[in-house]
């Protein structure tokens, strides 16, 4: 049974079904799109997180509670089926357009709900760097945006890579609920699979199989960079 | 009236997912005790499982999982009625949460409890031994209690995630919160207000949870002394 599915469907699990992409390439782009977009909105957010003022850290403090609070199912489904449902939303063309398709609602939500882990990651991580480098930059006259620019992003970027990848695997488990909008990923392929054979114990074994082998390839990544960039931590 | 008379439909529903996840948490910290003691034995056989599924359940979405698990098992369970002649059992939506819920979170929690473990100092519980306990008896009064201190943490982000990871069980047909809201928004086409009012419900859990949990590790750490 298992050869018959993967015969039948090899094809359409690893990246097409013969008319659109599907499967494994589509699960890589929404992990790789949203974890660009929340990673770069991540940072900015981050040093207004572990800054002084204290109305922009209760602002970025209230993002992220809200985001890291809330099931990302329901975040999904608060973009894809309840802002779409809204008059307004429809009577506006590039709105419309926009929500219509279920893919940009994927990535919104993912990408927003990542950027809220990622800032909390990386904020605690600028926390963490020694006051000895601040000070030593400092008294070398470096500007505040200097100081940001050449030491603590850097620094901290380096130090949040252990808790990063845990997040980029979250990520990618996430990833499995895009079928509920009607994007073609690994799991919808699996469940077209399961609903024309009955066989869902092949079925779902071949996706979980794909996941895991990502969930490594990412893992073994990680340990490589971490041994590259956290050299200088390691005692 | 209170929620276009779907209010009744949502309380039911939060306390089904209330139900299903302080049922989830219990079973998979029991599992997650199992398999910490497994890991950490010197016996190979028990050592190589518990590996084994720690590291299955940690690489493979908890929604595959869910899934893999809800369609195998009824369909194991029919051959196996089929095979004795007896009636279909069907397995309800919420005991197949429950199970696949405390199955993934099991995993979990077993590296929580390992990691909690070997944080507790060898000489406590050789000071016990050497006080003549039973090796039970220095578990449950020195091990467990210490133990409970270093792992408080872990459980808290284990259970906001479990609690979160019962909005899948709705996709696979049980009345929970989500798929009440749900209800109510297609009936009522205002989707937006019924989902935002669902992630409301949640954040009220989440938020209820963990001012529980900061309650419970000012507890746990009593006689603790901090550096300030």
């Amino acid at each position: 049974m298992i050869f018959e599915i993967l015969r039948d469907y090899g094809k359409a699990f690893l990246w097409s079904d013969g008319f659109h992409y599907t499967g494994v390439v589509i699960t890589l782009w929404l992990l790789v799109a949203s974890l660009c977009i929340g990673l770069a909105i991540a940072i900015p957010l981050a040093v207004a997180r572990a800054s002084s003022y204290k109305y922009l850290r209760g602002a970025v403090w209230f993002y992220t509670y809200i985001f890291r609070g809330v099931p990302l199912y329901v975040q999904l489904l608060i973009i894809y089926s309840g802002i779409y449902s809204l008059s307004f939303v429809r009577s506006n063309g590039f709105l419309n357009g926009f929500f219509r398709e279920g893919m940009n609602c994927t990535i919104l939500a993912f990408a927003l709900c990542t950027c809220a882990y990622t800032t909390e990651i990386i904020a605690g991580a600028i926390k963490s760097i020694p006051e000895g480098q601040v000070e030593a930059a400092k008294s070398f006259g470096m500007s505040p945006f200097t100081l940001y620019r050449r030491i603590i992003i850097p620094t901290a970027l380096r130090r949040a890579l252990p808790a990063y990848s845990n997040e980029v695997i979250l990520m990618l488990h996430s990833t499995s609920l895009a079928f509920t909008a009607t994007v073609p990923d690994i799991l919808k392929v699996a469940r077209d699979a399961n609903s024309a054979t009955y066989a869902s114990f092949e079925s779902f074994s071949i996706a979980g199989a794909l996941y895991a082998t990502i969930a490594f390839a990412l893992i073994w990544t990680f340990r490589k960079l971490e041994r590259h960039w956290l050299a200088f931590v390691k005692s | 009236m209170f929620f276009d008379d779907y209010g009744p439909l949502i309380l039911t529903g939060t306390w089904m997912t209330v139900k299903l996840g302080v049922l989830s948490l219990a079973g998979s910290m029991a599992i997650g005790l199992a398999g910490a003691s497994c890991k950490l034995s010197k016996n190979k056989f028990f050592n190589g499982i518990a590996t084994a599924y720690t590291t299955l359940i940690r690489s493979v979405p908890d929604l595959v999982l869910m899934l893999l698990i809800f369609f195998s098992l009824q369909i194991a369970l029919n051959r196996f009625t089929d095979w004795l002649a007896f009636t279909q059992i069907d397995i309800n939506p919420f005991s197949a949460g429950v199970m696949t819920l405390c199955f993934i979170y099991g995993a979990y929690f077993t590296e929580t409890f390992r990691g909690a473990f070997l944080a507790v100092p060898s000489g406590q519980t050789e000071a016990g031994s050497a006080y003549g306990m039973s090796k039970w008896l220095v578990f449950r009064r020195i091990l467990f209690p210490q133990m409970m201190r270093f792992a408080l943490p872990g459980i808290g982000n284990n259970w906001q995630v479990l609690i979160k990871s019962t909005a899948l069980v709705s996709i696979i047909g049980l009345n929970d919160l989500l798929r009440a809201t749900q209800d109510a928004g297609k009936s009522t086409t205002r989707f937006f207000y019924y989902s935002i009012i669902c992630a409301l419900v949640y954040l009220a859990i989440t938020t209820i949870s963990n001012m529980a949990l900061i309650w419970l590790e000012q507890r746990y750490s009593m006689g603790l002394r901090r550096a300030q």
